[in-house]
């Protein structure tokens, strides 16, 4: 069943599709925020999908553990995940600040009191 | 010490942030960045006299040997890029402690210089790496710092400009990070060299394909090509001053940077422009950018957006150069990413020095301008020429090879698009120069003295920088062609 053996590739087309959309249409920076973070998700997971190896365990160096799946991805992608918490606490600190001096944060409304002003 | 060299150069700045905090007192922090910028400086330039002498220097990180640890390696492409950005970031932060006086409250001017210090730290670090997933990471450390400092601008609409840059950067990395990962997978490995030798194997296959497009796209975003570039103005225009400075005159040629490593030296010349239309992409592009940025920046009343568009179009002549897919093409370049750094540092500086004086830079305001401050006009006088490409500026010798490497090619339509691009700068640049210089002083104009020692000094060194290397052109000439030498030589 080969779509069933690339159900993971799957999903993450699938959140990565979402995640975009969300940042695209919405109008909501909140939302906004939460589409980044769904899209940043799903490479995350693209990511730990590909360093798996059917049958493998965990790479501890013990007797008897020969076949194992590769570390390296995962280790790669706890660095991407902080990177990624940064990203939305400054994407949230800059909505926090937007909010204080706009009073809104539509982002239909920023425009339009940006074209008052 | 001497061996350390590549790795100090990121450590030095990336050390400094933290204790910067521990300072406080803003002086004391603007003195401290001061001087890390100053000793950067004096390790890049180091490393430049050495790579010269001696070839590249690697540096393997901790220890770990180069395909399983990480490794730095500065060669002849990536050395002058590390001297452009301490030079600039040096003399910019000379002037920094004047021009946010009025722009940035007094209790932000310590993370000001920490978000500073982290933002040139990410940008050396992207440069002198040699490991595809360590420009990710320092990728995003000099973006996360750049949303900072955009966002410390006066204007709300500050914000609103971080806020979007934050949203599309972030895209642009995400699609890099895929790539390397789909890189990773068809390879097994993320150093630069070693990834070089295994692509050719299963250069053929749909992943490898994808991991180009998507790594591509994303450093495009980053560059801001042309039609990519949305970010980029009001970035630019709502951004402090001096922090547009910095950007301006190294951001985005980082990112090129990248793009020509990613292109030329990991995936090669063969794959990149006979598997991909990536030659007539970056061609379309780049002449479109040229144009439509230059007429948008001709109605510019902000001269700061203005000059933001003419960054846009300045990305096209530089992308020109990658399509021409030539050892010319690619020297033209690389010399115009260092002279282009070298213009807008100085063009900007100025205006960083009018916007000291009388709080914005709206074109309407400036009617004769120029006899309140002929010292600060007189440097964007010189550097719009430069700008244009006058002969004797710098920005006639990129323009030069640009246009020779073009009909090398046989491509004269192309080089003539280069010249009727140079016209449109001439348009955008003769406005502000008449507004200047020839219209009386009128009411509307405020009543201002010339800019400050602290932001005539580094702008005038900026100034000088691009008459001298507009005549005495063997260093950069030099320097771009063993580079564009190289990326050809390791090809064949």
């Amino acid at each position: 069943m080969e779509f069933l053996g690339l159900f993971n590739y799957w999903v993450v087309i699938v959140l990565m599709m979402i995640g975009f959309y969300i940042v695209i249409c919405s109008n909501n920076l909140i939302k906004k925020l939460i589409g980044l973070t769904i899209f940043q998700t799903s490479v995350f997971i693209m990511y730990i999908s590909m360093g798996k190896i059917t049958g493998g365990t965990a790479p501890v160096l013990a007797d008897g553990i020969t076949l194992y799946s590769n570390p390296l991805t995962h280790v790669l992608i706890l660095t991407a995940i902080v990177v990624g918490i940064a990203t939305t606490a400054l994407g949230l600190a800059i909505v926090v600040r937007i909010h204080e001096s706009y009073g809104t944060v539509e982002e239909d409304d920023i425009h339009a009191k940006d074209k008052q002003a | 010490m001497i061996v350390h060299l590549s790795v100090l150069q990121v450590i030095i700045p990336l050390i400094a942030a933290p204790i910067c905090l521990l300072l406080r007192k803003s002086e004391l922090a603007w003195a401290f960045a001061t001087l890390v910028a100053f000793m950067t400086l004096a390790v890049s330039v180091a490393l430049l006299s050495q790579v010269m002498q001696s070839g590249p220097v690697s540096y393997e990180l901790g220890g770990w040997e180069a395909p399983w640890g990480i490794e730095y390696r500065v060669d002849m492409l990536n050395a002058p890029l590390l001297v452009l950005i301490s030079a600039i970031s040096a003399l910019a932060l000379l002037a920094s402690r004047t021009s946010i006086e009025n722009e940035i409250p007094e209790n932000r001017h310590t993370f000001f210089y920490i978000a500073w210090l982290l933002c040139m730290a990410g940008l050396l670090g992207i440069t002198a790496t040699g490991d595809a997933f360590n420009v990710f990471v320092f990728l995003e450390i000099s973006s996360l710092a750049t949303y900072t400092l955009i966002a410390l601008g006066k204007d709300r609409r500050a914000l609103w400009a971080s806020f979007q840059y934050l949203v599309a950067g972030t895209i642009g990395a995400t699609f890099i990070l895929i790539g390397i990962g789909l890189m990773y997978v068809m390879t097994g490995t993320l150093n630069m060299a070693d990834l070089a030798q295994r692509l050719p194997d299963v250069e053929n296959t749909k992943t490898v394909f994808t991991a180009f497009a998507f790594l591509i796209v994303g450093v495009c975003m980053k560059l801001a090509l042309f039609p990519l570039h949305l970010w980029l103005p009001n970035a630019y225009t709502f951004a402090p001053s001096i922090v547009t400075t910095f950007l301006a005159a190294t951001a985005t040629k980082v990112a090129v940077y990248v793009m020509i490593r990613f292109i030329f030296d990991v995936f090669g010349f063969e794959f990149s422009f006979t598997h991909f239309p990536l030659q007539e992409v970056l061609l379309t592009l780049g002449i479109a950018g040229i144009f439509v940025a230059s007429v948008v920046a001709i109605y510019q009343d902000n001269l700061k957006r203005m000059l933001a568009y003419s960054s846009v179009a300045q990305v096209g002549y530089i992308m020109l150069g990658i399509s021409f897919a030539s050892q010319t093409g690619i020297m033209a370049t690389l010399l115009h990413m260092l002279n282009h750094g070298l213009m807008k540092g100085a063009l900007f500086l100025a205006l960083a020095a009018v916007v000291y004086r009388m709080g914005i830079a709206q074109l309407s305001q400036m009617h004769g301008i120029a006899s309140r401050m002929p010292l600060t006009m007189a440097a964007f006088l010189i550097g719009g020429l430069s700008l244009i490409g006058v002969p004797l500026t710098v920005g006639f010798i990129s323009k030069w090879y640009l246009v020779s490497a073009a009909l090398e090619n046989g491509w004269w339509p192309v080089a003539a698009a280069i010249l009727l691009g140079s016209l449109l700068s001439v348009v955008y640049i003769w406005r502000v120069i008449e507004v200047a210089y020839f219209k009386p002083v009128s009411e509307s104009t405020p009543d201002v003295k010339e800019a400050p020692a602290a932001l005539l000094i580094p702008m005038w060194i900026l100034v000088l920088a691009n008459l001298y290397f507009g005549i005495e052109t063997s260093l950069t000439v030099g320097v771009s062609q063993m580079a564009a030498a190289d990326l050809f030589g390791g090809l064949r």
